[in-house]
């Protein structure tokens, strides 16, 4: 897929390995990277952007500002985009990577870069979406192309059938513990198999967006036909999907049969260090946070409401709910998830990144474990360096909540 | 023409990513490298940037730069004065970040430099001399644009010169 994709956009076939210069659909840039690159864009002598409507600016990392560093920041960033017509999606309107698939901005066959490593969440869109840095998006924000190498591709067959309580980041964190942290360096990944087909497409960003923590550059799946009429819903762009070959070349295939998966979790402070639910022995928790650009999503907060409703977060725990969006948070209002997970304890912050990057709103103490719905639990990534951050599903980190200490979600299922 | 660097070697480990490399706590902050410089490396040894010297290298293992885009990671490192990265292989977004803003990354096998081995670095050559180990280690060879781009200083100045990406 990754070479069909490249290969329409330069207008002929590539292989894995070459290098080529292609037009990209899109540009995305968030409050973390966008200053650095305005101010390359300035520094290169930029006098105009190549397509406003395909560069879009997202206010989600530090957001709302805590500090006046920060704000002026944030207001170079509005300045600019109000100097070349670019959209900006401004505090609290949500995660960036909700945002682009959500808002209908990115569409299948599209190769769009994303100054952010988690760019890689379109992919389940059937689109070759990678992250780069801010020189780089400042370049193409000028230019509309970047260069990129055809990347050779590992697919991934997911066959069986999820259990109950066992979800789509219990299947990443499991392929995160069988390929570990540069498992998939410079390559991509297509995700295949029964346990995609299954999982609505809101549940498959999961997968793609964590396609980074093996070191893939892109997660790529099928856009087949739950894909196509989501997509559709969403967007106003007309498209030509991408899809492999019968007889496409991949580096490496791997097979991973999924129906006896169990919840999985992510211990300190490595992704690919993974236990599953059953084996990981009391581990008490002082925060549980359900939310970011792997799992703020409906279908996540859903099933957080499901796990909590009547019951109570064990005292000593902070709940932290930080939606992916102002749609999420409104859907979530809607079906009266919001209600219960507040009645049973947490609390909810601004739509976008929350506490996960360590900037605002939850950093940890001292010698706390928290459990998290994000995609990374390195050292000090909450802000503070002698927090324990253990990664798992919604369900998981709901059941966790209540118990105060890591735990099943199945029973609560 | 041979350009010839010299410096220490300050090893790490595998995976060292990039909010290891300059914390998501102060990367928000500011645009100013000389203040994000003297926080790199602080969550795994709070002491690293006292030890620098203009000119030094960070000796690694697998994956260095793994995690988010931040190209704060490579500037700040440069802004702290170290020279250059060799690592036995790089997560892409970093090792591009680098290049792109002039750091050197070499590809080569680190397993025999120690901490605080004297390096002599021949980057146009593809050369790294352990001078402490008497050693000379062979480095993987860098696609034509990413020369490129590194001879102009990073992606700033190249894209100011060509104003596009010329053929690769």
């Amino acid at each position: 897929m990754a070479e069909k994709i490249f290969g329409k956009k330069v207008g002929k076939e590539v292989q894995a390995g070459d290098l080529v210069i292609a037009s990209i659909d899109c540009a995305m840039g968030q409050d973390g990277t966008t200053p650095l690159a305005i101010q390359s864009f300035e520094e290169m002598n930029a006098q105009s952007v190549f397509d406003p409507g395909r560069i879009f600016f997202v206010i989600d990392h530090n957001a709302p500002s805590p500090m006046e560093s920060v704000s002026r920041l944030h207001d170079r960033m509005r300045a600019f985009a109000q100097k070349f017509g670019i959209q900006v999606f401004d505090v609290g309107e949500g995660v960036c990577h909700e945002l682009m698939v959500a808002r209908g901005l990115v569409v299948p066959g599209d190769l769009v870069i994303g100054a952010d490593s988690h760019t890689c969440t379109y992919g389940a869109l059937g689109a070759f979406s990678t992250g780069v840095g801010s020189t780089e998006l400042a370049v193409a924000m000028a230019s509309g192309k970047l260069w990129f190498k055809v990347p050779e591709t590992i697919r991934i067959n997911l066959q069986g059938k999820l259990g109950i309580g066992v979800f789509s980041k219990d299947v990443i964190l499991f392929i995160a513990s069988y390929l570990g942290a540069d498992g998939a360096t410079y390559k991509a990944i297509e995700f295949h198999g029964p346990v995609i087909e299954r999982l609505e497409v809101e549940e498959r960003f999961t997968i793609s967006n964590m396609a980074v923590e093996v070191g893939a550059k892109a997660g790529l799946m099928i856009p087949d036909s739950k894909v196509i009429s989501w997509v559709q819903k969403r967007s106003r762009r007309t498209f030509e999907p991408v899809f492999p070959d019968d007889d496409a070349h991949y580096a490496e295939v791997i097979d991973i049969d999924c129906s006896l998966l169990v919840p999985q979790v992510a211990l300190p402070h490595r992704v690919d260090t993974v236990k599953s639910v059953e084996e990981i022995g009391e581990i008490p928790i002082q925060e549980a946070f359900i939310g970011t650009c792997t799992n703020g999503r409906a279908k996540d907060l859903e099933v957080a409401a499901k796990v909590l409703a009547g019951k109570k977060v064990a005292t000593g725990v902070r709940l932290i709910v930080a939606p992916a969006s102002r749609e999420v948070f409104l859907q979530a209002l809607q079906m009266g998830w919001v209600e219960e997970i507040i009645k049973a304890g947490g609390v909810f912050v601004t739509p976008g990144c929350g506490p996960c990057v360590g900037t605002h709103q939850g950093v940890p103490g001292d010698g706390w474990n928290v459990i998290s719905t994000a995609n990374r639990n390195f050292k000090g990534r909450m802000g503070n360096k002698e927090a324990f951050i253990y990664l798992a599903s919604p369900a998981t980190v709901a059941a966790s909540a209540i118990e105060g200490k890591i735990a099943d979600p199945r029973k609560y299922l | 023409m041979t350009v010839e660097l010299k410096g220490t070697a300050h090893k790490f480990g595998d995976d060292i990513n990039t909010d290891y490399i300059i914390s998501g706590k102060y990367k928000f902050k500011t645009l100013d490298m000389n203040e994000l410089a003297k926080h790199v490396m602080e969550d795994i040894d709070p002491e690293f940037y006292q030890k620098i010297k203009p000119g030094d290298f960070i000796v690694a293992g697998k994956n260095f730069g793994c995690g988010s885009s931040r190209e704060q990671a490579p500037r700040a490192l440069l802004a702290a004065g170290i020279r250059g990265i060799l690592a036995q292989s790089f997560a892409r977004i970093f090792f591009r970040n680098a290049i792109n803003c002039g750091l050197l990354v070499l590809e080569c096998d680190t397993s025999g430099i120690q901490d605080k081995d004297e390096l002599e670095v021949d980057p146009l050559a593809g050369k790294v001399i352990d001078v402490t180990r008497g050693k000379v280690i062979e480095v993987r060879p860098l696609p034509q644009v990413m020369i490129d781009i590194l001879s102009e200083g990073g992606l700033v100045n190249y894209f100011k010169k060509y104003g596009a990406f010329r053929g690769v």
